[in-house]
C-alpha cells in the first residue's frame, strides 16, 4: 500500500509542476522582447539586482555580442580564404564563368542562359586585380600559369564569407537568441560544401550573397518610416534585383520577400489604429522600394551589359538580325549587300520569332517513323554554311538576276546538299497539326511540292522584297500551308535543333514570318544598308526570351547519371570540381554530411515541434518559445521550401549545387530549432538541471560540428594520394555512402 | 405503458419526394441514355479503353500508365454484363461494331454515372446550404452541358470520375452538417472515403480532389481540437480512419481485384520482372515450368537485364566483331561484340563453366553456383568466352569494353573470370536461383561490374544496346543486375547441344512465391514510371485554351455522311462559369479586405457559408486545373471537365448570394430574376444549337456546319462530295 501511495503522490506533484510551468507564460505573455535580452546569458539571475548591476551586465552582454560577431567574421573569412589559389588550374564551371568574365574585359558579345550581373562582377573583379582577359579558359584542368586568377576567386570567396555573418544576423534578428545565431553561423562556417562553392569563380557565391543580403534587409526593416527603415527597404530592393540579375533562381527569394510583404501589409490592414492613408503610404513605399526601384536597377544592369559588350562574338546567332547590326565586327554591322532579293542569289533566311533560328538543312534524313524518310530541314541558331539557300525560278535556271516580287513562285535550293525545300501531307515530327518540311530532289530537280509563293507582309502584288527589312512568308503551292518554325527542340536525331513545319493555319505570326539576312549576288551592286536600330526595350525583351529558351533547352542527356532533387538534402552525391585520379589534386563539392543530416533531422524535428506547439495553442495553452518558433522558423521554412520545391517541377538538367541556397535557409532553421529544443529542457527538468542539460547539449553540438569539419576538411582544401576506398588515403573510412566519388 | 403506446401506433409511411429532383434526374437520364448505341462505331478513346476491356474479358495481363485499374474494371464490368467476349479488334476510330457486341451495355455504366452527376450536383448545392432554386440552376447547367453529355455517352472515364468526386464531397458535407451527437453520420464519412478511393482509382486526377477534401476535412478537424466539450482524440481517429486509412486500403483492393482477374500472360509481360512474369499463366511461366531451380556449372541460361529502361533485353553476342576503329577515331579490341538484345533469340544462350574444368555439361549430382563463386560464361552459339579488359567501351568511353574473347596473338590475354554476386541473397552461401536471384557479375581482374549502359550501338552493332563493365559502381542500380530467365542443364559436350532436351530435376512452383504486396508494389511502381512516347496529338491542347474553349475534339465522323460528334462545350454555360469564377474572387477579395478593416458586411453564418462555397468550388476548380499547367503530358479538352463541374455549382449559388445579400430593392431583384431566366433560355438554345454535334444526328449540311463553327480554331470536318 505504501509503495502505491508514494507513486500516487509523485504523479500528483508532477502534474502540479507541469501545470505551473504551463500557466507561467500565459500570465505575462505580452511583454515585448527588448533588445537588451538578446544575450540571454544569466539574465534571470541578474534581473532582480539593482539597476547599476543590470546596466553593467547589459554592457558586458553587448561586449559579448561584439566578440561573438568578430569571432564569426574571423572564422568565416579564414575558412574561405585559406588555400584560395589552390589548385592553380581551371576547376569545373570556372571554364564558363571565367571565360565570360574575360568576355567583359574584351567587350565581346556572348550568350548565356543566366542574366549578366554575376559575370559582370566577376569581370570587374578580374579587371581590378590586374587580370587582362587573355586566358582562354578552354577546359577544366588548364593551368593558369602567370594569369592573375586570384582576384576573381578572392572576390567570390569574400562574398561567400559574408554568408555565415548574414546568417548570424538574420537568426539573431528573428530569434533574439545568440545561441541560435551562433549555431546557424557555425553550421555554415564549417560546412565543406559552402566552403568549396565559395572558393571558385562561380555564380553561386554571388547569388547566395544577394539572397542572404535580401533576407537580412527584409527582417531588419520593421520601424516604419524611420531613416533606417527606408535604408533597409532600399537595400532589400537592391539585393532582390541583384539576386535576379545573377541567376533566375533569384525569383524564389523575390517570391519569399513578396509573400512576407503581403503578410506584413495584411497585418497592417488589420491594425485598426492605422488610418487608410497610413496603409496607402506603407503600400506605396513598398511598391517603390520593392518593385519599381529593383526593376530600374535590374534594367540598368542590362543596359550596362549591352553598352559594354559591343563587339561581335560567339553569341550573335541567337539574336535577331536587327540586334546583330549593333555589334562591331558582325557582317550586319554597317552591312553592304544587294538591296532587293533577286533570283540566283545565295541567301540565309532567319525566322522572325524572338530567338528564331536560320532555315537550315544538312546531310541527315528524318528517322524511320517520322514522316517521309527525306532530308531534315530545321532551324538552327548558329551561323553555319548549311544555312545557305539559293533562290531559283519555278523551273528554269535564271540567266539574268531578275528581282523577286510579291506573289512570285520560287524554289529554294539548299546550297550544300542541292535539295529543294519541300513539303507534303505528312505529319510534322513534333507539331502533329502541321505538315512536315523536308529537303527533296537532287541537283535542283524535284517535284511540284518544291514550289513556294513569296509573300511580303503588308505588300501587294509586284512589290520587291527588301533584304533584312521585309517580313516574308513562304506559302506552299500544293497544300496552301505556310513555312513555320514551331520553336520546339527536336530530339537527338535532329541534333537538338529547332523544328520547322508547314502550318495550315495562315494567321500572321512571327513564327511564320522570315527575313532575308545574308544576300550574296555578285551580279548586283552592293548598297550600304542602315538597318533599323532596335529600341533598348526590344533588346531587353529579346535577350530575356533567348535566355529562357536556353534554360529550358538544357535537357538532361539520356545516358548521363543526373542529379535528382531528392538526392540533395540527404547529400547523396557531390560534384567533382577538380581531379579524378590518384595523382591529381582533387576537390569534391560535398556538404559536410554530419551537418547536412543534422539539418535534415531538424527539419523533421521542427515540424513536430510546430505541431505540438500549435495543438497546445489550439487547446488554449501557450508555450514559451512558440512565437519565435512559428514566426521566425516559419519564414525560414518558407524560404527553404521556395528554394527547393520548385526544382521538382523543372524539366531542365539539375545539379547538386542548385540546393545550396535552400541549404542556407535549412541551416538557419536548424539554429532556431535546436536552440529552442535545448531551451525547452525546462519542460522536463527543474531549473538547475535543465540549464546543465542545455549547456551539455550546446557543447555536444559544438564538438560534433568541429570534429566533423576536421574529418571532412580535405574535401574542400584538396586531396592527393590514394582514393578513399584505399587504406592510405586521407579520407580512409569516410566514404560513408557508395555514391560519393572521392 | 410502452406496449400500450406501441399498440396505439398506426402503421404510417411518410415519404417526401422532391419532385424537382426527380424531374431533373429523369431529364438527365433522357439526355444521357437515349439512343446510346448510336453511333454503332468506335468513338475516339473507346479505341484506347476498348483494348483493355478486351484484355479483361480474356483475363490477359496488361499495364496501362494512364490510370489505376478501377476505371478500366468498371468499363469491363459493363462489357461483361452485355456478354462481350473480348473478340473485337480495337484498331481504328470509326470502325463499326459487329452485331455480336452489345454497344449499349459497353456505354451504359459511364452514361449512368454521367446522368447521376446531375442529381448529385442538386444535392451538393443543398448541402452547401443554398436554396432549392440555386440547386435547380446548378443541375440545369450540368444537364445542358454538351461536353458532359458527349463525354458521358461513350466508353470513357471522365463521367465516372466526376460522379465519384461529387459523391465524395456530397457525403462529406452530409457528415459535416449532421449534428455532432449522432454516430450514424460516420457512415456518410465512410461513404465519402470510399468515393475518394474510387475517384483516385478511376484516374490519378482524382488525387487532386481527394487532397482538397482532405484539406477541408482537416480544417474542420483543426477547429474541433479547440473544442473542449468533445472527445477530440476519438473524433480525430475516426475521421483519420474513414478519410485516410479506408481509401488507401480500398485503393489497394482495386489492385487486388485487378491482379486477381488478370492471370494470363500478355503483351506487356516484358515490362515486368521475371518473377512477376512467372506468376502469370502462359508466357514465361510456360517456358520456365519445370526448369531446374538452382543454376549449376554446365547450365545453359539466358540472362535478362533487371533494367526495364530503355527496353527489357537479354545478354547477347553474335558473330560480328567490334570495328577496329570507331567513327570518332578511337580504337577497339576488334573482338566479338557482346550486346543486350530485346528479343528472344538463340544467341542469348550462355553456358556457365567452371574455370577449373573443361566440360560444359552438368555433372551428377549438379554442382550449384553459389554467391561469391568464380565462373566463366561461354556463348552458346559461338563458344566465345565473356571477356572484359582495359579498352574503352564503344559508346561509353569511361567504361570498359565487354567482348567475346578472340585470341589475335597481340599479347592481349583473356580476362574471362567473373565472380557471382547475388544482390538479394538471404545467406552468404546462397545458391544462384533461376528467376529469383538477381546477380551482379564482377570482373575478377578489374573488379568492374557487368552493366547495361542503355545506349544503342550504331549500325555496326545492329542498333542493339551496349553492354559495358564499369569500375565505380554507385549503390544499387538495376542496370547492374542480371537474372537467369530460361534455364536448362546442359547434357552434351557437342556444339549441337542447343536443342538439348529439358531436364526436370527440381520442379519449382514460382506462382506462389510472389506475394500480392510485392506484385502490387511492382505494378504500381511500373505504372508510375513507364514512360510512353509523348507526342502531340492532332486534337491535343494546352490548359489555357480550355478556359475560353479555343479547341474542340472531333470524336467521330460518319463513314459516308457529314454526321459527326464533337466534344464542344455549351459556350454560354462556359461563359457563365468563367464569369462567376471571376465574380466570386472579386467579391471574396472585397469582403476579406473590408472584414480586415472591421466592417462586417455579412453575418458570421452567411460568411461561413460563403467561404465554404469558395473552398469547395473555387478550390475544386483550382486543384483540378492548375496542376495541368505544370504537366508535360499530352492534354485534351476533356481534362477540364471536372474543374468545370465545380464552376457550375458555384454560379447559381453565387447568384443566390447576390440576390439575398447584395441587392436590396425589389426592382433590382426582379431584374436579376429576368436576367437569370434570359441566360437560362440562351443556355438552352445554345444546347439545342449544338445538339447535332453532340448526338451525331441529324446530319447537317456544310453550310450549317460552317454556321456552328463559332470559333476560328475549332476543327469541324466537312466531307467533299
Amino acid at each position: 500500500v505504501s509503495v502505491q501511495g508514494r507513486a500516487n503522490f509523485k504523479i500528483l506533484r508532477d502534474t502540479s509542476t507541469l501545470r505551473n510551468r504551463k500557466s507561467f507564460p500565459t500570465s505575462a505573455p505580452n511583454t515585448p522582447v527588448s533588445k537588451g535580452q538578446s544575450c540571454p546569458t544569466g539574465n534571470d539571475a541578474q534581473s532582480s539586482n539593482g539597476t547599476s548591476a543590470q546596466f553593467s551586465s547589459r554592457l558586458s552582454d553587448r561586449h559579448m555580442c561584439t566578440v561573438l560577431l568578430v569571432l564569426v567574421v574571423g572564422l568565416s573569412f579564414s575558412t574561405r580564404l585559406y588555400k584560395i589559389t589552390e589548385p592553380p588550374h581551371v576547376c569545373w564551371d570556372e571554364t564558363h564563368f571565367g571565360k565570360m568574365g574575360s568576355y567583359y574585359i574584351n567587350r565581346t558579345f556572348f550568350f548565356d542562359v543566366h542574366p549578366p550581373l554575376g559575370k559582370m562582377l566577376i569581370g570587374l573583379a578580374g579587371y581590378m586585380t590586374g587580370y587582362d582577359g587573355t586566358f582562354p579558359f578552354m577546359k577544366p584542368g588548364d593551368k593558369y600559369e602567370h594569369h592573375n586568377y586570384w582576384g576573381m576567386r578572392g572576390f567570390c570567396a569574400v562574398l561567400g564569407s559574408l554568408l555565415p555573418i548574414f546568417a548570424y544576423l538574420i537568426v539573431l534578428e528573428l530569434s533574439r537568441s545568440e545561441t541560435a545565431a551562433l549555431i546557424a553561423a557555425s553550421l555554415l562556417i564549417f560546412d565543406t560544401g559552402c566552403i568549396t562553392i565559395s572558393q571558385y569563380i562561380l555564380l553561386d557565391p554571388i547569388l547566395m550573397f544577394f539572397i542572404m543580403a535580401a533576407v537580412l534587409s527584409m527582417v531588419k526593416f520593421n520601424q516604419p518610416f524611420s531613416a533606417s527603415w527606408w535604408l533597409w527597404l532600399v537595400l532589400t530592393g537592391v539585393n532582390l534585383a541583384g539576386a535576379l540579375g545573377v541567376k533566375f533562381v533569384g525569383l524564389f527569394v523575390i517570391l519569399l520577400v513578396g509573400l512576407n510583404t503581403v503578410w506584413d501589409l495584411w497585418r497592417l490592414l488589420g491594425d485598426l489604429s492605422l488610418s487608410l492613408v497610413d496603409i496607402a503610404k506603407h503600400f506605396l513605399a513598398r511598391v517603390v522600394g520593392l518593385i519599381l526601384f529593383p526593376l530600374f536597377f535590374y534594367v540598368t544592369v542590362f543596359a550596362i551589359h549591352f553598352v559594354v559588350l559591343n563587339k561581335s562574338g560567339p553569341g550573335d546567332g541567337f539574336f535577331s538580325s536587327a540586334f546583330q547590326s549593333r555589334l562591331i565586327g558582325n557582317n550586319l554591322h554597317n552591312a553592304s549587300m544587294p538591296e532587293y532579293l533577286a533570283y540566283g542569289s545565295t541567301i540565309t533566311v532567319k525566322n522572325l520569332r524572338i530567338a528564331g533560328g536560320y532555315l537550315h538543312s544538312h546531310w541527315h534524313l528524318y528517322p524511320e517513323g517520322v514522316g517521309a524518310r527525306q532530308q531534315q530541314v530545321t532551324a538552327y541558331l548558329h551561323k553555319d554554311y548549311n544555312n545557305l539557300w539559293l533562290v531559283h525560278r519555278q523551273n528554269t535556271q535564271s540567266p539574268t538576276p531578275d528581282l523577286v516580287r510579291h506573289g512570285d513562285i520560287i524554289r529554294l535550293e539548299h546550297k550544300e546538299t542541292t535539295r529543294n525545300l519541300h513539303s507534303h501531307l505528312h505529319e510534322a515530327p513534333l507539331t502533329k497539326k502541321h505538315f512536315q518540311v523536308t529537303g527533296y530532289g537532287n541537283n535542283g530537280t524535284g517535284d511540284a511540292n518544291d514550289l513556294w509563293q513569296v509573300e511580303v507582309c503588308g505588300g501587294q502584288k509586284g512589290d520587291l522584297v527588301k533584304v533584312l527589312r521585309s517580313k516574308v512568308r513562304f506559302l506552299h503551292r500544293a497544300t496552301g500551308c505556310v513555312l513555320y518554325s514551331s520553336g520546339k527542340t527536336l530530339p537527338k536525331w535532329g541534333w537538338e535543333q529547332v523544328e520547322v513545319t508547314c502550318s495550315p493555319y495562315l494567321k500572321e505570326t512571327p513564327s511564320s514570318q522570315w527575313n532575308i539576312e545574308d544576300h550574296i549576288n555578285p551580279k548586283l551592286p552592293n548598297i550600304s544598308l542602315s538597318v533599323l536600330k532596335p529600341h533598348f526595350l526590344e533588346i531587353l525583351l529579346e535577350s530575356h526570351i533567348v535566355m529562357i529558351r536556353g534554360n529550358s533547352g538544357l535537357k538532361p542527356k539520356d545516358n548521363e547519371m543526373n542529379s535528382k532533387p531528392w538526392h540533395w538534402p540527404i547529400n547523396y552525391q557531390g560534384l567533382r570540381f577538380s581531379g579524378v585520379n590518384e595523382t591529381e589534386y582533387r576537390v569534391y563539392l560535398l556538404g559536410n554530411p554530419v551537418l547536412w543530416w543534422m539539418n535534415l533531422a531538424s527539419l523533421g524535428l521542427y515540424l513536430i515541434m510546430v505541431a505540438v506547439a500549435s495543438v497546445a495553442l489550439q487547446r488554449g495553452f501557450s508555450l514559451k518559445h512558440s512565437h519565435v518558433l512559428m514566426r521566425g522558423g516559419g519564414l525560414l521554412l518558407l524560404g527553404w521550401l521556395l528554394h527547393y520545391a520548385p526544382f521538382y517541377t523543372m524539366g531542365r538538367v539539375l545539379y547538386y549545387h542548385h540546393y545550396f541556397p535552400a541549404m542556407l535557409f535549412s541551416s538557419m532553421l536548424t539554429g532556431i530549432t535546436l536552440d529552442i529544443l535545448l531551451k525547452s529542457a525546462d519542460l522536463l527538468l527543474r531549473p538547475p538541471y535543465s540549464d546543465w542539460l542545455q549547456r551539455a547539449g550546446q557543447l555536444v553540438l559544438l564538438f560534433t560540428v568541429l570534429h566533423s569539419f576536421y574529418l571532412f576538411h580535405p574535401l574542400s582544401y584538396g586531396m592527393t594520394g590514394p582514393l578513399a576506398h584505399e587504406p592510405g588515403s586521407s579520407m580512409a573510412g569516410l566514404k560513408w555512402m557508395d555514391s560519393w566519388e572521392f | 405503458r410502452k406496449t400500450a403506446v406501441m399498440l396505439q401506433l398506426p402503421l404510417v409511411v411518410t415519404a417526401q419526394v422532391d419532385l424537382v429532383l426527380v424531374l431533373v434526374s429523369l431529364l438527365a437520364f433522357w439526355t444521357r441514355l437515349s439512343r446510346l448505341s448510336y453511333p454503332n462505331a468506335v468513338v475516339f478513346d473507346e479505341v484506347y479503353y476498348g483494348q483493355f476491356v478486351s484484355l479483361y474479358m480474356k483475363r490477359v495481363f496488361f499495364i496501362d500508365d494512364s490510370g489505376p485499374p478501377l476505371g478500366h474494371m468498371i468499363l469491363a464490368f459493363g462489357a461483361y454484363l452485355g456478354g462481350f467476349d473480348g473478340n473485337f479488334l480495337w484498331n481504328r476510330i470509326g470502325a463499326d461494331y459487329p452485331s455480336s457486341v452489345s454497344v449499349w451495355s459497353l456505354r451504359l455504366l459511364p452514361a449512368l454515372c454521367g446522368s447521376l452527376c446531375v442529381p448529385l450536383v442538386y444535392l451538393l448545392t443543398l448541402e452547401l446550404n443554398f436554396s432549392h432554386l440555386a440547386a435547380l440552376g446548378a443541375a440545369l447547367l450540368l444537364l445542358l452541358e454538351n461536353s458532359l453529355i458527349v463525354q458521358s455517352r461513350f466508353m470513357l472515364l471522365e463521367s465516372v470520375l466526376i460522379f465519384f468526386v461529387l459523391l465524395a464531397f456530397l457525403s462529406y458535407l452530409r457528415f459535416h452538417n449532421a449534428p455532432n451527437s449522432s454516430w450514424s453520420r460516420f457512415s456518410w464519412l465512410l461513404l465519402s472515403g470510399a468515393s475518394c478511393a474510387a475517384a483516385v482509382g478511376v484516374k490519378y486526377m482524382g488525387v487532386f480532389s481527394y487532397l482538397l477534401l482532405l484539406g477541408v476535412a482537416s480544417l474542420h478537424t483543426w477547429n474541433l481540437i479547440g473544442d473542449h466539450t468533445l472527445n477530440v482524440c476519438v473524433q480525430c481517429v475516426c475521421r483519420f480512419m474513414c478519410l485516410v486509412v479506408v481509401p488507401v486500403l480500398l485503393y489497394v483492393f482495386w489492385f487486388y481485384i485487378h491482379l486477381g482477374l488478370l492471370s494470363h500472360s500478355g503483351p506487356h509481360d516484358q515490362l515486368m520482372s521475371s518473377a512477376f512474369q512467372a506468376s502469370l499463366q502462359g508466357g514465361l511461366s510456360r517456358i520456365t515450368q519445370g526448369q531446374p531451380l538452382e543454376v549449376a556449372y554446365g547450365s545453359q541460361v539466358t540472362l535478362r537485364s533487371s533494367a526495364s529502361q530503355p527496353i527489357p533485353c537479354w545478354l547477347h553476342s553474335h558473330r560480328a566483331n567490334y570495328p577496329v576503329r570507331y567513327e570518332n577515331g578511337r580504337g577497339s579490341s576488334h573482338q566479338q561484340q557482346v550486346t543486350c538484345y530485346p528479343f528472344k533469340d538463340v544467341n542469348n544462350w550462355w553456358i556457365i563453366k567452371d574455370p577449373g574444368k573443361q566440360k560444359l555439361v552438368v555433372g551428377s549430382p549438379p554442382q550449384p553456383v553459389r554467391h561469391g563463386d568464380v565462373i566463366q560464361l561461354v556463348h552458346g552459339m559461338t563458344s566465345r568466352f565473356l571477356n572484359s579488359h582495359d579498352v574503352a567501351a564503344p559508346m561509353s568511353p569511361h567504361a570498359q569494353e565487354v567482348s567475346g574473347y578472340i585470341d589475335f596473338n597481340v599479347s592481349m590475354a583473356a580476362q574471362n573470370l567473373w565472380r557471382v554476386h547475388i544482390s538479394n541473397r538471404e545467406a552468404e552461401s546462397d545458391v544462384w536461383k533461376t528467376i529469383l536471384s538477381e546477380v551482379r557479375l564482377v570482373h575478377v581482374n578489374t573488379s568492374a561490374v557487368l552493366k547495361l549502359s542503355g545506349v544503342s550501338l550504331p549500325d555496326w552493332g545492329f542498333r542493339q544496346l551496349e553492354v559495358v563493365a564499369e569500375k565505380l559502381f554507385k549503390g544499387h542500380s538495376s542496370v547492374l543486375g542480371w537474372t537467369v530467365e530460361e534455364h536448362r542443364y546442359g547434357t552434351s559436350q557437342e556444339q549441337k547441344e542447343r536443342e538439348a532436351e529439358l531436364h526436370s530435376p527440381t520442379h519449382i512452383d514460382i506462382d506462389r512465391k510472389m506475394s500480392f504486396w510485392a506484385k502490387f508494389l511492382e505494378l504500381q511502381w511500373k505504372m508510375l514510371t513507364v514512360k510512353q512516347e509523348d507526342s502531340e496529338h492532332k486534337y491535343s491542347s494546352s490548359p489555357l485554351e480550355w478556359i475560353t474553349m479555343e479547341t474542340n475534339i472531333a470524336y467521330w465522323l460518319h463513314s459516308s455522311t457529314n454526321a459527326q460528334i464533337h466534344l464542344i462545350g455549351n459556350p454560354v454555360s462556359w461563359g457563365v462559369a468563367n464569369l462567376s469564377l471571376l465574380a466570386y474572387q472579386l467579391l471574396a477579395a472585397v469582403y476579406l479586405v473590408r472584414r480586415r478593416r472591421g466592417i462586417k458586411d455579412l453575418p458570421d453564418a452567411v460568411w461561413c457559408r460563403f467561404s465554404c462555397l469558395g473552398c469547395v468550388c473555387v478550390g475544386g476548380w483550382v486543384v483540378n486545373f492548375v496542376p495541368f499547367l505544370l504537366m508535360e503530358k499530352t492534354l485534351f479538352l476533356y481534362h477540364y471537365l471536372p474543374a468545370l463541374c465545380y464552376l457550375y455549382v458555384l454560379s447559381p449559388a453565387l447568384l443566390e448570394h447576390a440576390h439575398t445579400h447584395l441587392l436590396s430593392s425589389a426592382i433590382q431583384r426582379q431584374a436579376l430574376g429576368v436576367c437569370v431566366s434570359a441566360v437560362l433560355l440562351t443556355v438552352f438554345l445554345s444546347y439545342r444549337n449544338f445538339c447535332p454535334l453532340t448526338y451525331g444526328s441529324p446530319e447537317l449540311s456544310a453550310n450549317q456546319l460552317q454556321g456552328l463553327r463559332w470559333r476560328e480554331t475549332w476543327d469541324i470536318l466537312y466531307r467533299h462530295r
